[in-house]
């Protein structure tokens, strides 16, 4: 489905020798869900700008690939890029309440990849997709919200209106940055059971970043771990979790906070970043 | 416009847009009907104060004041109208290229907007029109010319900083193209900008037309405008005729009152 072949991301404003994304290779199967896990600054999102095409090209360089359901993507043209964009890639990121313009409506919002992508849809059509996505979404009253304006509703609604303008045109990767961030507990676990939920009927596969291990315990079968531009380990979520081989890795799970350990590993991590 | 009014509740905005409206409507009411035709002379009625006969008076020819004014206003209106719908037009499309997409074309157009701003632009459209000579279409074409940076620096601004929040990424992320996404995410959401720049920029196109009409250098002497007739009426103060001087001040100082309170009201909130 997605593989990512020797990616590098390199920004002109950084220095010479430092790479956002140091040689990253993996692979997301059908239907599959693979958590990628990393801090602040380890290169997660800008591999997924570097698959959602959100790469700032004039200030960055980049080499390697990214073959998306059979086609090469990054160093395609732009064209080919919106094609898949709001097509074959759904994307849901964090910040659910920036993520709409502040005077149009939600539902406009919702259906707008279909205007670009099937431009033959009706209106009428058009909306009653919206209403089924944002039903599927599991929003309440779906007629009601397509109608309001982003202020008018809560970060919860927004972030399920945004999977349902990611989920409308059935994509075949659904790319979730940190989508669980700015939510309080109880909405990010129903977020997350929404997004297994999509996974399990609709077969689609996600491709979750966090820096939160218990987050992508909950979700995804298979992990990748980032630190510092590499994926320094990878595996089956038990493996990582139970038997981690990198000292890195056992640091970020010694790191979740739990009620009967101290936050021990936290400083380690810091204390070895600020070594190299 | 409900939402208009609930958003500027406050009393610059209330003032002016009842100014404004009070204004501009009396002054299209002027284009149809007139008390008296405005050049037509009474030999027997010149140079009288006001009355109710003449409302403002009449000039040395018997030319009957307000209805002058009515057709000078029209007149000096439709050239702001023009001169902001152009200086506006261009500004927002020269803003909205360069803020969004950036580069090379960015440096090199706000580098020439940036010396057109350079100048004093009273003086640039002085000398310009002392150039090309007086007429409407020349005062139109100069000042617009002259409005453009205003508009373009206030407009790429605003689609440089909004182009970059996460609805405009979002946006991009569902495949849609520069075109929708400037027309429909980002100009719509510079108006709380524009607005208020649109309708400062009447007020300042009002006076401009009246400082160059008043310089001579304006609308030619066979055209009325607001300027022109604060021009020709100044000979008036001297000869015990401050009226027509005073009256046609007041309408230039009403008409840019009631823009320049529009403007301020609109940028406030609530």
């Amino acid at each position: 489905m997605l593989e990512v072949k020797n990616l590098r991301v390199h920004f002109k404003t950084a220095a010479p020798d430092r790479f956002a994304v140091d040689g990253t290779s993996f692979t997301v199967g059908d239907g599959e869900i693979v958590g990628l896990v990393g801090e602040s600054g380890s290169g997660k999102s800008v591999t997924a700008m570097a698959i959602s095409g959100l790469l700032p090209r004039r200030q960055s360089e980049y080499s390697g690939e990214i073959w998306l359901d059979g086609v090469e993507i990054l160093n395609g043209d732009r064209n080919l890029m919106r094609q898949m964009q709001g097509d074959t890639i759904g994307v849901i990121f964090q910040e659910p309440m920036s993520a709409f313009d502040p005077i149009m409506p939600i539902g406009r919002q919702v259906e707008e990849s279909l205007l670009v992508h099937h431009p033959e849809m009706s209106p009428a059509a058009r909306r009653s997709a919206a209403l089924t996505a944002m039903a599927e979404a599991e929003l309440d009253e779906p007629e009601t919200v397509y109608e309001k304006y982003p202020h008018e509703l809560s970060g919860g609604m927004l972030q399920r209106a945004m999977i349902a303008a990611a989920i409308i045109h059935s994509p075949k990767l659904l790319l979730a940055d940190e989508p669980t961030t700015a939510l309080d507990v109880t909405i990010q676990g129903q977020i997350l059971d929404l997004l297994k939920k999509i996974n399990k009927t609709k077969g689609t596969s996600i491709l979750f970043i966090s820096h939160n291990m218990r987050v992508i315990r909950h979700l995804s079968e298979r992990v990748l771990v980032m630190y510092r531009g590499k994926i320094v380990e990878q595996g089956s979520v038990e493996d990582v979790f139970l038997h981690p081989q990198e000292a890195y890795t056992k640091k970020l799970i010694d790191s979740i906070p739990a009620r009967d350990r101290h936050l021990t590993g936290l400083k380690e991590i810091l204390k070895g970043a600020g070594k190299e | 416009m409900k939402k208009l009014f609930a958003k500027h509740n406050n009393w610059f905005f209330k003032v002016g847009l009842i100014l404004t409206v009070c204004m501009v409507g009396i002054v299209i009411i002027g284009q149809f009907w007139t008390p008296y035709d405005p050049n037509a002379m009474d030999a027997a009625a010149k140079a009288q104060g006001p009355s109710l006969k003449h409302l403002l008076g009449t000039d040395y020819f018997g030319r009957d004041i307000f209805s002058r004014i009515l057709e000078g206003a029209g007149a000096t209106l439709l050239i702001a109208f023009f001169v902001v719908l152009l200086g506006a037009g261009m500004g927002t499309l020269i803003g909205a290229l360069t803020g969004y997409f950036g580069g090379v074309v960015d440096e090199i157009l706000m580098r020439i907007c940036d010396a057109l701003t350079a100048f004093p632009s009273v003086l640039l459209a002085l000398i310009a029109l002392a150039i090309l000579g007086p007429g409407r279409l020349n005062v139109i074409g100069v000042l617009a010319l002259v409005f453009i940076p205003s508009f373009a620096r206030i407009v790429r601004a605003e689609f440089s900083r909004i182009k970059k929040l996460n609805y405009v990424s979002l946006a991009k992320l569902q495949g849609v193209g520069h075109l929708r996404i400037m027309l429909r995410h980002i100009l719509p959401n510079t108006l709380p900008v524009l607005l208020p720049a649109i309708s400062i920029g009447f007020n300042n196109a009002v006076l401009a037309e009246a400082s160059m009409s008043f310089l001579g250098v304006g609308v030619s002497a066979s055209e009325v405008s607001l300027g022109r007739m604060l021009s020709d009426s100044q000979n008036y103060i001297l000869r015990g005729m401050p009226w027509y001087a005073i009256f046609v001040g007041l309408t230039i100082a009403l008409l840019i009152l009631g823009f320049s309170l529009l403007g301020e009201g609109l940028q406030q909130e609530d």
